[in-house]
Formats: C-alpha cells, sequence, structure tokens
C-alpha cells in the first residue's frame, strides 16, 4: 500500500488510490506503460533469484541458515507439486514454482509501505490464471490427446444426462481461471483496503486535539493486527494458487 | 474461518465512509489506462523470465545440491556399512580360530589321556603276565614237592611196613610188602 495522500480533503479516506498505476521512469516509463506494478514484478523476481542465487552460493552438504530457507523452499513446492501432480509433477516443477514464488513475493512486497501490490490488479491475476488455464489444456493435449473432453463427460454417467452434465462440466472448467483469479486479487485488495481504511482513522483521529491521539492507538492496534493477519493471507493465497495450479494440471496429465 | 472476521471488517468502514472512494471506481477495473494493460505484458515478459532463470539455472543448482548430498550421504554409508561387514567377518574369524585352537587342545589332552590310560593299562597287563607266570612256576614246584612228598611216602610206608612186618613177624618179603603197600595205597 501506498503512504501517499490517502487522506482526501481531511473527511473521507480515499482507499482505493493505492492501486492506481502511475508510470515510473519518466517519459520512458510512458513510453513503455512501465507502471510501478511491472516494477514491483521485478523486484519480486529478483528477490526470490538473488535469495536462491545466495542461498545456495555456499553449496555446503551441512546448510546454514540461508541456505537451508532455500532448500526448505526447493523441497516445499517440489513435494507440492510430485505429489498433487503425480509421477509427471518434475516437469511441472519450474513452473509451480515460478508461479508459487512469483505471488508470494508479490503479496509481501506489498506489505512493505510505499511498494505497490501487483496481486491487487485484477488484471495480472487473470493474467496469471488464463496462462495455468492455456498451459494445462496444452498438457491435456500433450498427454491425452483428445481424449480429455472425455473429462466433460464423468464416467459412469448415464447418456441420458449428457445434454445436461456435459454443459455444466464446461462452465466449471470455464471457470476456472475466473474463481483462481478473483479470488487472489479479492483477498489483496480487500486485506490493502483495509489497511488503509484504519491508517486513514488514525489519522482523522488524531486530527481531534487530544483526546483523538489517545483513540487513535485503537486503528494502529488493529492494523498491527492485520498485517500479522495479511502475512497468513498472502503465503494462503499464492499456496492455493499454487495447489490449484497442480491439480488442474494433475487432471491434465491423468488418463 | 479467518473470512468472517475480516469480511465484516471489511464492510464496516465501507459503510462508514461516505462513498467517494466506490463512486470513483476501482483502478483496477479501468482498461481505458494504457498502464494497466502495460503491466499484463510486462508481466508476462517478467513472469517468463523469472521462469527461464528458476528452470534454467536457479533450481537445477538447488537439485544438483540435493543430489550430492544424497550421493554422499549414500555413499557415507556404504563405506560405514563396507567396514562393518569387515569388521563382522574378522569377529568371525577370530572366533573360529578360537573355537579351533579350543578344539585342538581339547584333542591334544584326550591323547595324551588316552596314550596315558593305554600305557597304564600296558603296564597293569605286563605284571599280571609277571605275576600270573610267577604263580605257575610257583605252582608247578607246589605239585613237584608234593609229588615227591608223594613218592617219598609210599618209601616211608613201604619201609615202615617191613619194620612192622619184621618185627610181627620176623622175616619179610621186600617184593611182596611193596606190592602190598602199592596195593593200599593206590
Amino acid at each position: 500500500m501506498t503512504g501517499e495522500a490517502s487522506v482526501a480533503a481531511g473527511s473521507t479516506i480515499d482507499a482505493l488510490g493505492q492501486f492506481e498505476l502511475h508510470p515510473v521512469l519518466g517519459h520512458l516509463g510512458e513510453a513503455l506503460r512501465f507502471s510501478q506494478s511491472p516494477l514491483f514484478m521485478l523486484i519480486a523476481a529478483a528477490v526470490v533469484l538473488v535469495f536462491l542465487y545466495v542461498g545456495m552460493r555456499p553449496a555446503a552438504v551441512v546448510p546454514g541458515r540461508l541456505q537451508a530457507a532455500a532448500e526448505i523452499s526447493y523441497d516445499f513446492v517440489h513435494d507440492l507439486a510430485v505429489s498433487t501432480i503425480g509421477e509427471n509433477g518434475a516437469t511441472f516443477f519450474p513452473f509451480v514454482f515460478a508461479i508459487f514464488f512469483f505471488i508470494l513475493a508479490g503479496n509481501y512486497l506489498g506489505l512493505l509501505p510505499f511498494s505497490f501490490t501487483y496481486t491487487s490488479h485484477i488484471a495480472v491475476t487473470f493474467g496469471l490464471a488464463i496462462m495455468v488455464f492455456i498451459i494445462s489444456i496444452l498438457a491435456s493435449i500433450r498427454f491425452q490427446g483428445v481424449g480429455f473432453l472425455k473429462h466433460f463427460l464423468p464416467a459412469g454417467t448415464p447418456v441420458w444426462l449428457a445434454p445436461l452434465l456435459v454443459p455444466i462440466e464446461i462452465i466449471s472448467f470455464l471457470s476456472r481461471p475466473v474463481s483462481l483469479s478473483i479470488r487472489l486479487f479479492a483477498n489483496m485488495v480487500a486485506g490493502h483496503v483495509l489497511l488503509e481504511v484504519f491508517a486513514g482513522f488514525t489519522i482523522m483521529l488524531a486530527g481531534l486535539g487530544a483526546f483523538g491521539h489517545v483513540l487513535a492507538i485503537a486503528p494502529i492496534a488493529i492494523n498491527i493486527a492485520l498485517t500479522a493477519l495479511e502475512l497468513l493471507v498472502g503465503v494462503l493465497q499464492a499456496y492455493v494458487f499454487a495447489i490449484l495450479t497442480c491439480i488442474y494440471l494433475r487432471e491434465a496429465v491423468a488418463h | 474461518m479467518y473470512r468472517t472476521p475480516r469480511l465484516f471488517l471489511f464492510a464496516a468502514p465501507l459503510a462508514a465512509v461516505p462513498g467517494r472512494a466506490v463512486a470513483a471506481g476501482m483502478p483496477q477495473l479501468n482498461f481505458h489506462d494504457p498502464l494497466l494493460i502495460g503491466q499484463v505484458v510486462w508481466g508476462a515478459v517478467i513472469f517468463g523470465g523469472f521462469y527461464l532463470a528458476l528452470s534454467r539455472f536457479a533450481l537445477p543448482r538447488v537439485e544438483r545440491v540435493l543430489t550430492n548430498r544424497r550421493t554422499r550421504i549414500q555413499n557415507d554409508l556404504d563405506v560405514a556399512r563396507k567396514a562393518k561387514a569387515e569388521a563382522d567377518r574378522a569377529s568371525a574369524e577370530l572366533l573360529s580360530a578360537r573355537h579351533e585352537a579350543a578344539e585342538q587342545a581339547r584333542a591334544h589332552v584326550e591323547r595324551i589321556q588316552s596314550e596315558a590310560r593305554a600305557n597304564a593299562e600296558a603296564h597293569a597287563a605286563e605284571t599280571a603276565k609277571r605275576l600270573e607266570a610267577e604263580i605257575a612256576s610257583a605252582e608247578t614246584r607246589i605239585t613237584q614237592s608234593r609229588e615227591q612228598a608223594l613218592s617219598s611216602l609210599s618209601e616211608i610206608a613201604t619201609s615202615t611196613t617191613q619194620d612192622l612186618v619184621s618185627r610181627l613177624i620176623g622175616t619179610q618179603d621186600e617184593q611182596t610188602v611193596a606190592s602190598a603197600v602199592k596195593r593200599v595205597s593206590a
């Protein structure tokens, strides 16, 4: 969230201003359509890559703390991918790893003051979800051929139910990227709006004099609790996105 | 679980704050903003680069370290297992050597014991034989003495009879007395 003018005219709270996109790098950024959102994507990718690079640089048999952290993150996503997708999980592991850490780093970077949460933009989350959707369709065709279409009629269904079930299955299949993207987007927006609103309350109360100064402690306390909650939500949403990706891919590679 | 209080908290300020924030619309839905589409394109490029860097360099590096560790631990375990097998074999050899030595010692003791027993038996048998021979010779001598005694008995009897006969009848016929004595003593 941004610390920018969140209190407009001293009486209302501009909870959504933090999501506005502004070009960075001046005219060059404007010309390249480069806003703070891609900037933080770059930072997030760099943080993850530097974390892995610095963590694994000792390549020690007995790892230190940072190396252990890097190895744990590797093992965590690797186990997730292999146990969910199955024996072909290793093929998709780098993809799942990229998804998980791209979202996690985005969620956590967004909690820093003056930063920007790119996962709070439906365009970004929908782009990620569509990518997962397309890749799972391509994997279906690659692993099962056109036969994957029979998933739209669950095995053992009476034929006369097909006209009813096939459209339902198709709709539920097509709604996957929508639910996947809206879940992440809504969670991040809600959390950041809450943080902004309570921060705004603090400023409004502080304007009321000495009594207000005392009362203003309450929203700060709530914001501390909300930050803890956002830390949980950030990792949870990244995990949910990654595990749903794995589940869609398992359906794609299963026979 | 966490949704309910969160949604409540979310709804409370929205209800409390006059509608400007909502009315202004969400910047995320302002699709006329070229920056909004721009971030999707940039996002695709950055995510693609991120994916390539991870799959080509970062993750294989982690995997190499993990594989190295696994093989190293495996090798160390193999070495330890080999050492243990060798120690087991040496210990088994030692045991069997000790067992063998004990067997040999027992056999040795038995041989000496049986030799001693055989010696003693031979010695006893020899003594017995010698004693038997002595007994036999003694018996022969006894028999001889008795026979001798018995043969002189007839002479004594004859001479006594002759004396008795000559004292009784004053005369005597040696031949008759002798034959009579012989008849009686036979």
